[in-house]
């Protein structure tokens, strides 16, 4: 039983890349905007499009396509169930009937919808796992850092919400394999957690969640008796390794996202 | 020879595998585990040495190769896993913060209640188990684990996989990180086990536990057995050791020391053997 490996959900995959180059600002803003986009594309080849540039930062970001598809993984049962209403549910009355399940009526046009939702769903999932793909926890960081530092002014705490972040990032993996030690160790006194109806496996897991719980404010007060032994206090005065520096490459990415968009949403 | 109850035959294991972080863990690795033997598992960090106990009970699937316990492969089509994890009782590291119930003796009966026993008999398996690590039934049962110092929840955490009477009781270092005290009440719940006739696989990086406890020493280094023998064996290849990155026992370092000051001391592996050889040289 290998559990972190399964979902590389919010994982970063190290590389030397032209994606992973980029400043993260770029990367964080490109993001958000296609994001947005992806719910204002109103066709398929739209979304089609949408796909293919997604394979090509895939390819330029050089990450292994097999590894990209696990982390859709997790949305895999939202996925089909948002399929499975939308094709019963979602079609309007005049539509053509494709087939019946029982009292279920499948429309022509609540498939297309379902295909149409899955299709957006799956696409959202893979757009933010690029970006964590190829941004590092603390790019990640001084990227949102930076955005958020118009909004200081109205009291928003820029500095400390970065940092909340970036700590639950670098704790999913953490996490994941402390679950994975706890749930083998459980499993060794016999436990089984693939076994029986929902409620049994929801308390199959009770002697796995509360030492989970207990050893992740365990760690948490462990982190932060450890930043206050380096005087950590907050964002004021604080410097950083990495400045962050716009160069040509990212102007050229934000033109290129930019056209993009304007293709997807124009596209019939 | 008797049957051994854990045989492992060229297993390899590779963690991540399909991913770009791919990482062989296993070379090739195989062993037999006897009964009524301990065996003391050492290896610098990273050799496989918790990789590999966890194939000792179906909790890893070899990416190559064959665990049997008891004779009966643990990867064959409809093996029993769940039997196999009865049988080999696995204590992982700092096993403490596996501990999740309101009492110690509810705790402890969590890995029996899975046997399929009735309530007495589960019971009776939580009386003896807490005995068998040395804590009072009537003082510690109805306690909640999480009021108890370091080693008595570690004590109670062991009891927990006793209760379920495994043939192999397989510890990955059961004293790290407690106190001098803690450490020897652990230690010496296990030589009381094995004298019992329990068949004991103990993970630890301390030499001077090897020497104590251990009939027999697997040295793995890179995820491959690179040395097998008795300590004595083990320890008279001092310069192999020093070059995976281990040691000598403290007490086999100061005879040397002696040794190479002139006084004429025989080798000693434990305290009680240097007490014994460095009166016997002064008394010439």
């Amino acid at each position: 039983m290998e559990f972190a490996t399964y979902v590389p959900i919010g994982q970063y995959l190290p590389s030397d890349s032209a994606v992973h180059r980029l400043d993260p600002r770029t990367k964080i803003v490109a993001t958000t905007v296609l994001m947005v986009v992806l719910f204002f594309v109103s066709t398929f080849s739209g979304l089609g499009l949408f796909g293919v540039t997604i394979l090509a930062v895939l390819a330029f970001g050089e990450i292994p396509l097999g590894f990209a598809l696990r982390s859709l993984r997790p949305v895999v049962f939202l996925l089909l169930l948002t399929v499975f209403l939308n094709t019963f549910f979602a079609g309007g009355a005049p539509s053509r009937t494709l087939f019946t399940v029982g009292p279920l009526v499948a429309t022509e046009a609540g498939l297309r919808t379902a295909l149409f939702i899955g299709l957006r769903l799956l696409l959202l999932v893979a757009v933010t796992s690029l970006l964590t793909f190829t941004t590092s926890p603390v790019e990640l960081t001084d990227g949102v850092e930076w955005l958020l530092r118009p909004l200081r002014r109205l009291g928003v705490p820029g500095h400390e919400l970065a940092m909340m972040m970036s700590i639950a990032l670098r704790f999913i993996p953490t996490l994941l394999e402390e679950t994975e030690r706890i749930m083998k160790a459980q499993m060794a006194r016999g436990a089984e957690f693939s076994q029986g109806n929902v409620l049994k496996r929801a308390r199959a897991l009770i002697p796995v969640l509360v030492p989970l719980m207990l050893s992740a404010f365990r760690r948490s007060e462990e982190l932060a008796l450890a930043m206050e032994a380096r005087c950590y206090r907050g964002g004021e005065q604080r410097t950083r390794m990495k400045e962050l520096r716009w160069r040509a490459a990212d102007s050229v990415a934000v033109a290129v996202v930019t056209a993009a968009c304007v293709l997807f949403l124009r596209v019939r | 020879m008797p049957e051994p109850v854990i045989a492992c035959e060229d297993v390899t294991y590779i963690y991540r595998r399909g991913t770009p972080m791919e990482a062989p863990a296993l070379r090739g690795v195989s062993l037999a585990i006897r009964p009524g033997e301990l065996v003391a598992l050492i290896g610098p960090t990273g050799s496989g040495k918790s990789t590999l106990i966890q194939h000792f009970n179906g909790l890893l699937r070899p990416t190559a190769g064959t665990v049997r316990v008891a004779g009966h492969d643990l990867w064959a089509p409809r093996a029993d896993r769940r039997r196999a994890r009865q049988q080999v009782g696995l204590v992982f590291q700092f096993p403490e913060y596996q501990l999740f119930e309101e009492t110690v003796r509810r705790d402890i009966a969590y890995g029996p209640g899975h046997l399929g026993l009735g309530e007495a008999t589960v019971a009776e398996r939580v009386d003896e188990a807490l005995h068998l690590v040395g804590l009072d039934p009537a003082r510690f049962g109805e306690r909640s684990p999480f009021t108890l110092s370091g080693g008595e929840m570690r004590r109670v955490a062991l009891a927990g996989v006793l209760a379920m009477r495994p043939e192999v009781l397989v510890l990955d270092e059961p004293t790290v990180g407690l106190d001098p005290r803690g450490k020897e009440e652990i230690i010496a719940r296990l030589e009381t086990l094995h004298r019992q006739g329990l068949t004991i696989v103990i993970i630890t990086h301390s030499m001077d536990e090897v020497a104590r406890l251990a009939d027999r020493v697997i040295v793995l280094a890179e995820g491959r057995v690179v040395m097998a023998g008795s300590p004595a064996e083990i320890y008279r290849r001092d310069e192999d050791l020093r070059r995976v990155g281990l040691d000598l026992p403290q007490a086999a370092l100061l005879v040397r020391a002696l040794r190479a000051r002139g006084l004429p001391v025989a080798d000693a592996l434990t305290i009680g053997e240097a007490r014994a050889a460095i009166l016997a040289a002064f008394r010439g």
